[in-house]
């Protein structure tokens, strides 16, 4: 009696949330906006250099946002490998014995891979980009480890730390380089921006497939003895 | 009026299968569920006119958050019981 | 009233249901699923709003594309750690707290 209660006042609550919300939308719906954003962005394209709108709003009018959004992907990253508790990377009880999934992924693989770089660099003027390109980058070393093949990269150690960290140092690098430079944190030097974007972008999608990927490998548990304290895993 | 039927089939399909998703019986069945909510996004994202946010909503929203999920409801069923 | 606008109304029934959802259900993966169902509402909310007039606006849907990449990273953050908290305690769901004025 007294959990139905409850649970008609939550619901009564999200009722009342959601028509105030919908009004909200409604009212700012009818204010016309203050500024011309669309407007200001397609005068400014010349000087962004690229040719996408999203992907010019992305790494150049509002990279300090992506730049701020990697960190919290390594920190993600960080968060969930500390937490695992992996013994194995190459689990035996993984490795497929199904020969479609086996025969699925030497097709796939080596296609997913050239589609990452095709929507990395089709980011310039079409829609694609880094975080797409990172995510099939991260589909395909999902595929790969539901295949059991081992990947060593993904062991503790320099090569996983390095793809971690390169995407964020690199555009941090680059930020301050501007800013020491004598211009402002992120500006881009125009006659360099197209360069410097493509380098972003790539490092970008480096690190954000081996985030992904390392918090989906991070998470299996197996069936492992705890260490005690102080020992090593 | 053609465009508002879509749309508004659309959107139908989308509430229902978020309500779906959480009150469903089955675990697995809500994560399946939550998958088709995903690719439903990516064709409500096209509707918008937003096609860089369609890609990554299909490869991200349905594809690597439902395999993700997949694996933890198996885990979560399997392994030590309450 | 236009189709974007009608979407993000829609995000918004979405983001009441992931609300009710998060709050009454008890398996922590099915909060997380509530969780990502209040993501998906907000950013329809977002761009359906922004783009009212049907002109695509990129600024918001930049900001909706990072949105979705960290939502991500942070659904798969959560599965580790309801994963570990699994490993660990066997339950699904959190203890409710033994409180010392309630006799049992």
């Amino acid at each position: 009696m007294r959990r139905s209660v409850g649970t008609c006042a939550v619901a009564g609550v999200c009722l009342a949330f959601v028509i105030t919300l919908a009004l909200a939308v409604l009212d700012v719906a009818e204010t016309p906006a203050q500024v011309d954003l669309p407007g200001l962005l397609s005068e400014s394209m010349g000087k962004s250099g690229v040719e996408h709108p999203v992907t010019a709003v992305l790494l150049n009018f509002r990279s300090y946002d992506t730049l701020l959004e990697i960190g919290v992907l390594v920190i993600a990253g960080i968060a969930g490998i500390s937490v695992s508790r992996t013994t194995s990377l190459e689990d035996p009880e993984l490795r497929t014995t199904d020969t479609l999934l086996y025969a699925l992924q030497r097709w796939f693989v080596p296609l997913m891979l050239v589609l990452a770089g095709y929507l990395l660099w089709a980011g310039a003027d079409r829609p694609g980009g880094a975080f797409q390109a990172g995510a099939v980058l991260a589909a395909t070393g999902v595929m790969m480890r539901l295949g059991g093949i081992p990947m060593d990269f993904l062991r503790p150690g320099t090569l996983l730390r390095l793809g971690l960290a390169l995407g964020f140092a690199v555009f941090l690098l680059i930020a301050l380089a501007s800013a020491i430079g004598g211009g402002a944190f992120l500006a881009y030097p125009p006659a360099v921006a197209k360069q410097l974007i493509v380098l972003i972008e790539t490092v970008l999608t480096l690190s954000i497939a081996m985030v992904l990927l390392a918090l989906f490998v991070s998470a299996p548990v197996n069936r492992a003895e705890e260490p005690g304290e102080g020992e090593s895993p | 009026m053609t465009e508002w039927l879509l749309d508004g089939l659309l959107i139908f399909a989308l509430l229902a299968t978020a309500v779906a998703t959480l009150w469903s019986r089955d675990l697995f069945r809500a994560v399946v569920i939550f998958i088709a909510f995903g690719l439903l996004m990516a064709l409500a994202w096209v509707r918008l006119r937003a096609p860089d946010l369609a890609l990554a909503e299909a490869a991200i929203g349905a594809g690597l958050t439902g395999v993700l999920l997949l694996d933890a409801a198996r885990h979560l069923k399997s392994g030590r019981s309450e | 009233m236009s189709a974007s606008l009608l979407y993000a109304l829609a995000g918004v029934v979405l983001c009441g249901i992931g609300l009710f959802g998060f709050i009454t259900l008890a398996h922590l993966l099915r909060k997380l699923l509530a969780f990502n169902l209040i993501g998906s509402g907000v950013f329809l909310a977002l761009v359906g709003l922004a783009q009212r007039h049907g002109e695509p606006d990129p600024v918001p849907q930049a900001l909706v594309l990072t949105g979705i990449v960290v939502a991500i990273a942070a659904t798969a953050l959560a599965v580790v750690l309801i994963r570990r908290y699994f490993h660990l305690s066997g339950l699904t769901t959190l203890k409710p707290e033994i409180r010392e004025d309630r006799a049992e």
